[in-house]
């Protein structure tokens, strides 16, 4: 359970959270119409005469929005209705050309199923399951535009039509972080089955969030429901303000109206946009024009198979490998990422190694520099190359740091790198004796009180002799000969 | 009027194709016919260039012999058809002046198959109406008058009333008509042509103004049941931009024709006696009955139980997917727009109020309300189950028999205005038509005779899903016995 509490003059309060993700479905055409979904393009360069429900056109689902949806049920190990139907919404809206959405209501896709998160992600057993009640396909709408014209408004119908997946969840969520760890992890699971880009920005993603609060324990309270909120610190901002706004409201004596509301992310507050009696009648039936979507076998197999290795699985593996909880748990929690290091370990890199190194110095870097993994100068195998050449002793960890700020300015290969600059490292005996035999001499204050029993005077002579070798003497090596000379 | 505009499809095609005329005379022929006929209102638009510009290309065809089915056949098209760059208004003000940038499925492939067009033609307003009379342009007047001596201005029937006049009355010698509840067999009936609704699914949808989505068929109207015959093959098509549509080939109906009924048994269903249908659609009934019998067939009889609830069935689910289909016609994109006094809603509400006629308003408000939280279960649900229940009906009928004979509506054509005031009156028209809408089934009027007052009667036939061959085949011997070759004395 979680401990997050709203403190209230009558006592604590817990929330309960469930959240309604639409999630735009990742295809070159529409749900029911060949046109174009490419986000940013000229308004209403696409558009077919279906999506601006000229007199007599008819939908005709589209395959592949379909496979999408069943595959991401899929990843959700949730229930695939073998029929399904399409059924009508009504409503009147300049931004809906016909009246009404097609969606799901009575007979949806995708039945129950569940995402499991992780409460601390350094902890692989503070796991939570979030139940997924169902998904449903469903028609985005257009958009108004209202700074065109003085008067009048716009409408552009590019997105009228658009594939929606409704990923419905269970009240099953009883505090911001917990609705913040369920949305990424949607995200990262619908970004690696490939069938929503999430991309919360450009809209592709963007979430209803059910709120109520309840005594601990208690009956549960009102709902109210927050439309379209576009980025994961903006539900959590919802839920956080909404637990308050409701328990203040209900300790002054008011009651909580079943209501839509809107979040201002200016003023980080929710405000009424339709009460419980402006809801409108939607007047579902369904879609005539349509027949039910019943899907065979062999469709479900394929949609079964091109289901790739998912979050949960693969940072199973990676732990599998020697990867620490925490390490696994960041390199597979964007699928980029993931792609990126599992790029690496098929170059040859130690599992260990290599995540240390990519958590720690390649995220490093890309942060430093405002890089996303995919605008990464350095390829897997590249990387794997630089840690080989630390693993089998040519350099040393210090001189690989150096090479690899080299990679990030240059894009030349680490071996090249170290070849070209002489950052060898050496096991030259020879050379090593002479440089130890100066700095003995020139510290034999130190060397007496280190043979009289100062014995961390030793890493002294380690860094001495490191620096005089410009940093390339192997440390195994020096450490030999400085007690082998020390006595 | 020329000789041209009496002749059949079936008898154009082949002196076409001898020579004995050309198609541009047949255009021109029916497009005289056309302007001369504006008294009957049965074209919304005229379209003689269309007519003659396909024709020539007929000539043109025909010395090469790369002629077409329906090369050198000039056609009228229902309103509500999508037909490119010529309005197609469905009967509406709403949409008045609308001219689309694409052609129906069903008006492409006549287009394609040679056919010219004479015009847009006249029906009730959205196809919501037996009589013609819910146009915006007005009542389409029928080209037949009573034998009384009065000069009473009868109904051709509706919706497809134009459809009907325009066959009637010499002015195409074929058209399209569609068909939800009725709206081609009963104008049919009433007018003295023969017109078939194939199964639901036969004919694409796309490109026509929905009604009801679940209902609507298109079906061609003409003077004989083989010119129906050459019709439907070049309308039907499979048509993967209709997701209702059948992906079964186009039979060769026409090829297919028999009059011979020898082994075909004819269920005559006792629900269709119904109280208060005038003696002499009983009578029509009773000689088509011994029409098909002196083709060979067997006559049996057969129930259809669950008759009595088709109407207020089909009064339920028609409306109610009206109501959303009509939904788009908001002002917003084509079409009309009143802008109200100041915000969307008033657009909405002035648009419609302004764009939409009476019935069609009655019709979306009946919609809507069974729909309505509340009311949906005990409307629209059971309405959907009733309408199981008579599928089952005809599936149960069709063990005992392979087609079904009843008349095809339960009077002869009324007068104007006779019937407007009482929606329930003018519904009741298509009590025989329904049941055969709300089962998908193919469905077939074909004329009879005339009644005492003149006017022509309708004989009914119900063929198995996908067996339009079989109601073809039944109307082609009612047809032959019939010998029906009465014409409405030429008046306008």
């Amino acid at each position: 359970m979680s401990d997050y509490r709203i403190k209230g003059s009558t006592g604590d309060w817990e929330v309960v959270v469930g959240l309604e993700v639409h999630a735009q479905v990742v295809s070159n055409a529409k749900l029911f119409s060949g046109a174009a979904t490419a986000f940013g393009a000229e308004p209403n360069s696409q558009v077919s005469l279906v999506d601006a429900a000229m007199p007599g056109m008819l939908p005709v689902p589209n395959r592949e929005c379909i496979r999408q949806a069943v595959r991401t049920g899929m990843a959700l190990d949730a229930v695939i209705n073998r029929w399904s139907r399409f059924d009508r919404k009504n409503y009147f809206y300049a931004d809906l050309p016909q009246g009404y959405q097609i969606s799901q209501l009575y007979h949806p896709l995708v039945g129950p199923g569940e995402v499991e998160i992780l409460l601390d992600e350094k902890d692989e057993n503070s796991t939570k399951q979030i139940g997924i009640e169902r998904i449903h396909v469903e028609q985005d709408a257009g958009k108004l535009m209202h700074d065109q014209h003085p008067t009048m408004s716009y409408v552009d119908l590019n997105r009228s039509g658009v594939a929606l997946m409704e990923i419905v969840s269970r009240p099953d969520m009883s505090s911001p972080a917990e609705a913040g760890a369920y949305l990424r992890k949607l995200r990262a699971i619908l970004r690696y089955v490939g069938s929503c880009d999430g991309n919360m920005e450009e809209g592709s993603m963007r979430a209803d969030v059910n709120v109520s609060v309840r005594k601990i324990g208690g009956e549960l309270g009102t709902r109210t429901e927050t439309k379209n909120v576009n980025s994961v610190r903006f539900v959590m901002a919802v839920i956080e303000h909404e637990a308050r706004r409701q328990v203040d409201l209900i300790e002054e004596g008011g009651v909580v109206a079943q209501e839509t509301r809107l979040y201002d992310p200016d003023k980080n507050v929710t405000r009424t946009l339709r009460s419980k009696e402006d809801a409108h009648d939607y007047r579902y039936f369904p879609d005539p024009d349509l027949l039910p979507l019943e899907l065979d076998e062999a469709f479900l197999e394929e949609c079964r198979a091109s289901l790739p290795e998912l979050p949960d699985a693969k940072r199973k593996r990676f732990e599998g490998l020697g990867i620490s909880a925490y390490n696994a748990s960041v390199l597979t929690a964007e699928v980029e990422t993931a792609r990126w290091f599992d790029g690496l370990l098929s170059s040859g890199a130690e599992p260990k190694q290599a995540s240390n190194w990519t958590v720690a110095e390649l995220f490093g870097a890309l942060n430093r520099t405002g890089k996303s993994i995919d605008e990464c100068p350095i390829s897997p195998d590249e990387a794997a190359e630089l840690l080989k050449l630390v693993a089998d002793g040519t350099i040393s960890g210090t001189i690989a740091k150096q090479v690899f700020e080299i990679m990030l300015e240059t894009g030349d290969a680490p071996s090249k790198i170290v070849e070209e600059r002489g950052l060898k490292q050496t096991s030259d005996t020879g050379a090593i004796d002479a440089e130890i035999d100066k700095i003995l001499a020139a510290n034999a204050d130190k060397v007496a009180e280190y043979q009289s029993g100062k014995q961390q005077l030793f890493g002294f002579f380690v860094g001495q002799t490191m620096k005089a070798m410009a940093g390339k003497a192997n440390p195994g090596v020096v450490n030999e000969r400085l007690r082998a000379k020390l006595g | 009027m020329s000789e041209l505009t009496l002749k059949t499809i079936t008898e154009l095609r082949e002196g076409f194709r001898a020579g004995d005329f050309s198609a541009r005379e047949i255009a021109e022929a029916f497009n005289a016919a056309v302007a001369a006929a504006r008294s009957l209102n049965a074209f919304t638009v005229e379209t003689p260039d269309l007519a003659l510009a396909a024709a020539d290309v007929a000539d043109r065809d025909r010395t090469t012999d790369a002629l077409k089915p329906l090369s050198g056949i000039p056609l009228g098209i229902k309103d509500l058809f999508a037909t490119e760059g010529v309005d197609s208004t469905s009967g509406s003000n709403i949409l008045k002046g609308f001219k689309p940038t694409y052609d129906s499925t069903v008006s492409g492939n006549l287009k394609k198959a040679g056919a010219g067009m004479l015009g847009k033609l006249n029906m009730d307003e959205f196809a919501m109406g037996s009589s013609n009379e819910t146009s915006a342009y007005g009542p389409v007047i029928s080209p037949w008058k009573r034998n009384d001596g009065g000069n009473a201005a009868l109904t051709p029937g509706g919706s497809s009333g134009g459809s009907a006049a325009a066959v009637a009355a010499g002015l195409a010698p074929g058209v399209t008509g569609t068909d939800t509840g009725g709206s081609i067999r009963q104008p049919a009936a009433f007018t003295g042509i023969s017109g078939i609704k194939p199964t639901y699914g036969r004919c694409s949808r796309w490109g026509i103004v929905a009604f009801a989505s679940s209902l609507d068929q298109a079906g061609p109207m003409a003077r004989t049941v083989r010119d129906c015959a050459i019709m439907l093959e070049a309308m039907a098509s499979f048509d993967p931009k209709d997701a209702t549509s059948l992906n079964l080939p186009v039979p060769q109906w026409e090829a297919g024709l028999s009059s011979d009924l020898r082994g075909k048994k004819v269920g005559i269903p006792k629900e269709y006696r119904i109280d208060g249908v005038p003696a002499e659609i009983n009578a029509i009934w009773d000689q088509g009955i011994e029409w098909l019998k002196d083709a060979g067939a067997e006559v049996v009889e057969i129930s259809l139980p669950h008759t009595k609830y088709a109407l207020p069935t089909y009064y339920i689910i028609a409306p109610a997917e009206a109501s959303s289909n009509l939904a788009r016609y908001d002002g917003v994109r084509y079409g009309l727009r009143e802008l109200g006094t100041r915000s969307l809603d008033d657009m909405y509400a002035a648009t419609r109020a302004a764009g939409f006629g009476a019935e069609v308003k009655r019709r979306i408000m009946i919609g809507t309300y069974v729909l309505s939280a509340g009311f949906y279960d005990a409307y629209f649900t059971k309405a959907q189950k009733v309408r199981t229940l008579i599928k089952r009906d005809f599936t149960e009928a069709f063990k005992q028999c392979d087609l079904i004979l009843t008349p095809t509506a339960p009077s002869a054509a009324f007068g104007l205005q006779e019937k407007m005031s009482d929606p329930l009156a003018m519904y009741l028209n298509d009590v025989f038509a329904v049941p055969a809408s709300l089962a998908g089934l193919p469905a077939m009027s074909v004329p009879g005779g005339l009644d005492g007052q003149g006017l022509p009667l309708g004989i009914h036939l119900i063929g198995r899903e996908l067996d339009e061959q079989g109601v073809l085949n039944a109307g082609l011997a009612i047809e032959e016995r019939a010998g029906f070759n009465h014409r409405p004395a030429r008046w306008w």
